[in-house]
């Protein structure tokens, strides 16, 4: 089991001793692990540095940032190939503060691959041109870098960090259009409601930490379990330390339905989504939630089970491992103690409190989210706007197989893998779904100047292929096979299923329900595509040789992917294999 | 490739050949008038493969007097979900699968008269066609909800831009009707998959049975195969599986399906409700049928024959292949509800038939009354202690459901082009501004009065059979209900005489654009003389067609009657309180 490279124990904790062992975890377990991450921000170094010289001013930005992602995409491939993605072991990098795993990896390709894919949609579509080029490309590598560190948070420090990584150069890229008064709105309605949700968010982080005298999500895991919850529950007793938990429980919340444009915290979305151009949408609507989800199952995985793996437990009596545990506590060895694997099934019982709490926020938020997007995506005319809602509702349908995980990892870690394997493979699907979608916006935004559904009609005659592949997309995102996007569906709602129980099966027939009502106003789109007669006034729609190939590109995969799902679907499954 | 022999090539080209000519059609730059002609044949073809199955002059041959599914075929598709590329045909699907070539090509033939976007209606016509075929040859629970699915979107766009005046509306009910309804099939397949396990079956079933049902590769030798499925048998985990005959075996003989689930109900009650509203939007039965006189009436003429003669009886299929043979349970239950909804329907369609002033909608509605035949058929469990488990009436009514179904789609299918061939000329329905068309229209009106008496169901006309069969076993099971539905042969019989009165005799034709009838011309001839041909030869020669699906239907019935045996002699022996359920193995 042990395969990673252990130190030695120190049979005193003193400083030597401490900084060799903090040297040797760094530099031969945390940075060969994380070489990725630093292609990526030697890539912005370059593309800020290669600015200042007259001799590199020649060189166009874009071919700089491609090179950087491709050569961090060839590092983001395990080294046997995604198929082995299986093998790679559970392992904390830098002192517990981030977690290398198969999903790790499995994300860290996604947002880097994403990336590739939108630097050439960007560069198509004209939105970074070559003068502010090294803006938006350093600016949308940070915001990838931080998602990496979202994906891989093991610790409420890299929590914020990574959200506010990834944020901060959301807020700009929302505005990245200059004088467009549009724009600039939308980006600063982003940044303040960002900085009030990162805010609840640091003070639900803060007492958390405080409560349990920890950042790291598993040691938090085992002092809660060593608390004794169901007793406090069940006694009445303890009812202020309850509430305190509780609290930080919503506030943590807040900071991630945020991210995740989750009901009651989705206010920015849609105004964002038509503020900003539809690239930038694309980036948002795929990228980020990718990420927040990666971050929505870390924080519940780690905080509602304990670490069965023996490799981490060790690691966590250790006290470099256990770094923040030494800082923060005096080290009573209750967490040690709660952790080891003899423990295993009555530590399972002792976090129930914590996953029935997950389960009934997450499946709340998430019936909500997935309705309230749904019927809000009716009344809109404006395309952007639609699909704002659209992610909304998606992003409902998501954390619903979150809710199936939470419930199945008090039960059965196989089951809790499966729903998390359904929830990438749904990423997976989305990210062609969405891709496509936004990426045509753009295109034809270019070509016809309008982002109104009205303007689509008869597009079909206009431009076969892009209404076409316009067509193919929304139907995916209703979730009617052939189409990937029924395969995703399907996948959650067997994890669903799979969970069993009440609140889950509630959750299966809302989600059923909001597929039949999300048919209407997709619908309405391809409708005025395929059969409403194109306006007298427009002649022929063309995007472009390039553009049409970049959308068959992506829209493809959504029916292929759709007949023949068995690759992704390994691929996700490949992916869960260790997070538990 | 082109190995025919092999029935997982001959029925995968058999259903994928119309998928894969309307890809080609779309990259080939061709007038309307080829691309019309390169999709009647490709429908030509396929109703071509299911007739030399018939006759066994291929080698994948279709034997009649066969109980069994035949021609089966069984490929991994989705491992992670168990999900297997399995189909295969029986009494049962066999017929529809022809009737659904036979239909689909007459209805592309009269295709001829549009001529708006012919490329696209034609692909999406051919889409259809591989649906529709597909839904009757899975045997795969998920492949199955895949074609049901996949049918939706080009039937959407086949009424919505082909259509008439209110296209829009009308496909879009259409589509979120049969949506509502197989979400919530989704819905009740999950539940049935999570709670299968082929595991129960070991004791319970003996082995040939098991592995008829091909949950074990078929293509294995015998003792590989027993071995390969002990492998299976004495798995750890819960052997979950969306083998549609291997949910028919649990179903049957395991306790599997009767856990609890919700509201006090069992697993089964609900997975029955959740799939047989599903079906029962597609039958139509009332009071889910008002998407159907919509649809039918904006639909093009082509459209409507698939929709009356093919879309309709995936319903029926569905309950007669899945609902009960897999729910018993909740079929035993809930049998009076299935049948009063049968007789609702056929009476309430034959008032409403009554009661519409235009020529499609009426035969829309009696689409909705002859269906409620089916439902009927199907739902008759005249089978239990009171009858001494005498399952002769309740194989009649199956039987009869079954030929209606076939029945049903000759004469609807023809009735629809009738109409189609009238409109096409005077461009209205209305029927009281029709009249007199025979003395214009001989050949077309002397066809016409034919498929309209097939559909009312005179004797010695396919129509007939089926009816008479359903009537007489019902009699067996609820006399009230043999005589409500024997009084709507009168309400048919009704409507049909005063709809011919009113369109074919009379004086002279007052209605508009009356110079433009013109007689039959040899394409419209070419349609509807064989639709009559066959509406005669089934009424005269009903065993023709019932030596194909009758060992199929009768095997279900025998079945069902033999649970119903266990499932009634078990409840009399113990008290009925101390009902004991037995749970089923906790998930890993």
């Amino acid at each position: 089991m042990v395969k990673s490279y252990t130190p030695e124990l120190p049979s005193a904790v003193n400083l030597p001793s401490l900084i060799q062992a903090l040297s040797s975890d760094t530099l031969q377990l945390s940075l060969p692990r994380f070489v990725p991450e630093l292609v990526v921000c030697a890539t912005i170094v370059l593309l800020l540095v290669a600015r200042i010289p007259r001799l590199t001013a020649w060189l166009d930005p874009f071919w700089l940032a491609l090179a950087g992602v491709l050569i961090a995409l060839r590092f983001a491939i395990p080294a046997g190939g995604l198929t082995e993605l299986g093998t790679v072991e559970r392992q904390e990098l830098f002192t517990g503060m981030l977690v290398h795993d198969s999903m790790t990896v499995f994300f860290r390709f996604f947002l880097v691959a994403f990336a590739f894919a939108f630097i050439i949609l960007a560069r198509m579509t004209g939105l970074a041109d070559r003068r502010d080029g090294q803006d938006f490309y350093s600016l949308l590598l940070g915001a990838t870098l931080g998602m990496c560190i979202m994906a891989s948070a093991n610790h409420l420090m890299t929590v914020f960090l990574g959200i506010e990584m990834a944020s901060v150069p959301s807020y700009v890229l929302a505005g990245i259009i200059k004088g467009r008064r549009r724009a600039s709105e939308a980006s600063l309605k982003y940044v303040v409601f960002g900085a009030g949700a990162a805010g609840i968010m640091l003070y639900g982080i803060s007492l958390l930490a405080g409560l349990t005298g920890s950042a790291h999500l598993p040691t938090i895991a085992a002092k809660l379990a060593a608390m004794d919850l169901p007793a406090l529950v069940a006694g009445g007793k303890g009812a202020g330390t309850l509430m305190v938990l509780v609290l930080a429980g919503l506030m943590m919340m807040v900071g991630l339905a945020f991210k995740l444009s989750a009901v009651p915290f989705h206010f920015w979305c849609p105004d964002v989504f038509e503020g900003a151009s539809a690239e930038i949408d694309a980036f948002l609507s795929v990228a980020s939630k990718a990420a927040a989800m990666a971050l929505l199952v870390r924080v519940v995985l780690g905080l509602g089970t304990l670490p069965t793996d023996t490799t981490h437990t060790a690691a966590l009596a250790h006290p470099i491992s256990a770094h923040t545990v030494a800082f923060y506590q005096s080290g009573d060895g209750a967490a040690a103690e709660a952790a080891s694997p003899s423990a295993v099934s009555s530590t399972s019982i002792a976090l129930a409190p914590v996953r029935r709490f997950m389960v009934l926020l997450l499946s709340i938020v998430a019936a909500i989210t997935c309705t309230f997007g749904n019927l809000a995506a009716y009344g809109q005319t404006n395309i952007k706007r639609m699909l704002a809602y659209s992610t909304i509702a998606h992003a409902g349908y998501m954390m619903m197989a979150v809710a199936a995980t939470a419930q199945l990892a008090g039960t059965s870690s196989v089951g809790a893998q499966e729903a998390v394997a359904s929830l990438l493979f749904y990423l997976l699907a989305y990210v062609f779904m969405n891709l496509g979608a936004f990426a045509i916006v753009a295109f034809l935004r270019n070509t016809i100047g309008s982002e109104e559904i009205a303007d689509y009609s008869g597009l079909i005659r206009s431009a076969p292929l892009t209404g076409i592949a316009f067509t193919v997309v929304l139907v995916s995102l209703v979730g009617i096979p052939p189409m990937v996007g029924f395969i995703g569906k399907f996948a959650i709602f067997q994890a669903l299923v799979m969970a069993g129980g009440f609140w889950m099966i509630t959750l299966l027939v809302i989600a059923s329900l909001n597929t039949a009502i999300s048919l209407v106003y997709y619908l309405r789109v391809a409708k005025a595509i395929c059969i409403d007669p194109p306006p007298a006034e427009r002649g022929a729609v063309s995007i472009g040789i390039l553009p049409a190939v970049y959308v068959v590109a992506v829209s493809l995969p959504v029916l292929l992917y759709g007949i023949v799902p068995a690759r992704l679907l390994n691929l996700a499954t490949e992916a869960v294999k260790h997070i538990l | 490739m082109l190995e025919f022999a092999n029935p997982t090539v001959f029925l995968s080209w058999l259903v994928f050949l119309p998928a894969v000519v309307a890809l080609a059609l779309a990259f080939i730059p061709a007038s309307g008038e080829t691309i019309k002609r390169i999709s009647l044949a490709a429908t030509a073809v396929v109703f071509l493969m299911t007739v030399y199955m018939t006759f066994g002059w291929s080698t994948v041959h279709f034997k009649a007097g066969t109980e069994g599914m035949q021609n089966t075929l069984s490929h991994p598709w989705i491992p992670t979900f168990n999900i297997h590329y399995f189909m295969g045909t029986d009494g049962i699907s066999f017929p529809l699968i022809v009737l659904t070539a036979f239909v689909s090509l007459l209805a592309m033939a009269a295709s001829w008269p549009i001529n708006k976007f012919v490329k696209g209606y034609c692909i999406l016509f051919l889409l259809l066609e591989t649906g529709m075929l597909g839904v009757f040859c899975a045997l795969d629970f998920f492949l199955f909800y895949v074609f049901w699915e996949v049918m939706l979107l080009p039937m959407y766009f086949l009424i919505g831009i082909w259509g008439g005046p209110r296209k829009e509306y009308a496909a879009i009910k259409f589509f979120l009707y049969t949506l509502v309804g197989s979400v919530l099939m989704l819905i009740a397949i999950l539940i049935l998959y999570f709670h299968s396990d082929l595991r129960a079956l070991q004791d319970k079933v003996p082995p040939a049975q098991i592995m008829a049902t091909g949950v074990v590769a078929p293509g294995l030798e015998e003792a590989a195969q027993l071995a390969e499925w002990s492998k299976i048998a004495s798995a750890d985990t819960p052997q979950h599986t969306f083998n549609i005959l291997a949910l028919q075996l649990m179903g049957q003989h395991t306790d599997l399906f009767s856990a609890p689930l919700w509201g006090g109900y069992s697993l089964q009650w609900w997975a029955f409700v959740l799939l047989a509203i599903g079906f029962v939007i597609k039958v139509p039965s009332v009071p889910l049928h008002t998407w159907l006189p919509d649809a039918h009436v904006e639909a093009p003429t082509p459209i409507s024959m698939i929709l009356a003669g093919v879309l309709l009886k995936m319903g029926g299929y569905g309950l007669i292949r899945i609902c009960y043979p897999i729910c018993p349970q909740a079929g035993y239950d809930l049998a009076h509800v299935v049948c009063f909804i049968g007789a609702l329907s056929m009476v309430y369609g034959a008032f409403a038939a009554m009661a519409q002033t235009d020529f499609k909608r009426l035969v829309a509605y009696s689409s909705v009354s002859h269906m409620g035949y089916v439902v009927l058929g199907l739902g008759v469990w005249s089978a239990f202690a009171g009858t001494q488990y005498n399952p002769d009436y309740w194989k009649m009514g199956m039987n009869g459901a079954m030929f209606q179904m076939i029945a049903h789609g000759i004469s609807s299918a023809g009735m629809f082009f009738m109409v189609g061939v009238v409109y096409d000329r005077v461009h209205h329905r209305n029927l009281n501004e029709f009249g007199g068309l025979f003395a214009k229209m001989p050949v077309y009106s002397g066809l016409a009065v034919g498929i309209f008496f097939a559909g009312l169901g005179l004797p010695g006309l396919c129509g007939f059979i089926g009816e008479v069969l359903v009537v007489l076993s019902v009699w067996n099971y609820n006399t009230t209900l043999a005589v409500v539905s024997a009084a709507v042969v009168i309400l048919t019989a009704g409507y049909i005489l005063w709809a011919i009165q009113r369109v074919y005799l009379g004086a002279q034709y007052k209605g508009p654009h009356g110079e433009a009838l013109s007689p039959l011309t040899f394409r419209e001839l070419s349609i509807a003389a064989p639709l009559l041909a066959l509406a005669i030869f089934f009424g005269v020669n009903p065993k023709s067609l019932l030596n194909y699906m009758q060992p199929s239907v009768d095997k279900t019935v025998v079945e069902l009657t033999e649970w119903t045996k266990r499932h009634e002699s078990a409840a009399a022996a113990k008290p009925a309180t101390a009902e004991t359920i037995i749970q089923r193995p906790d998930k890993s």
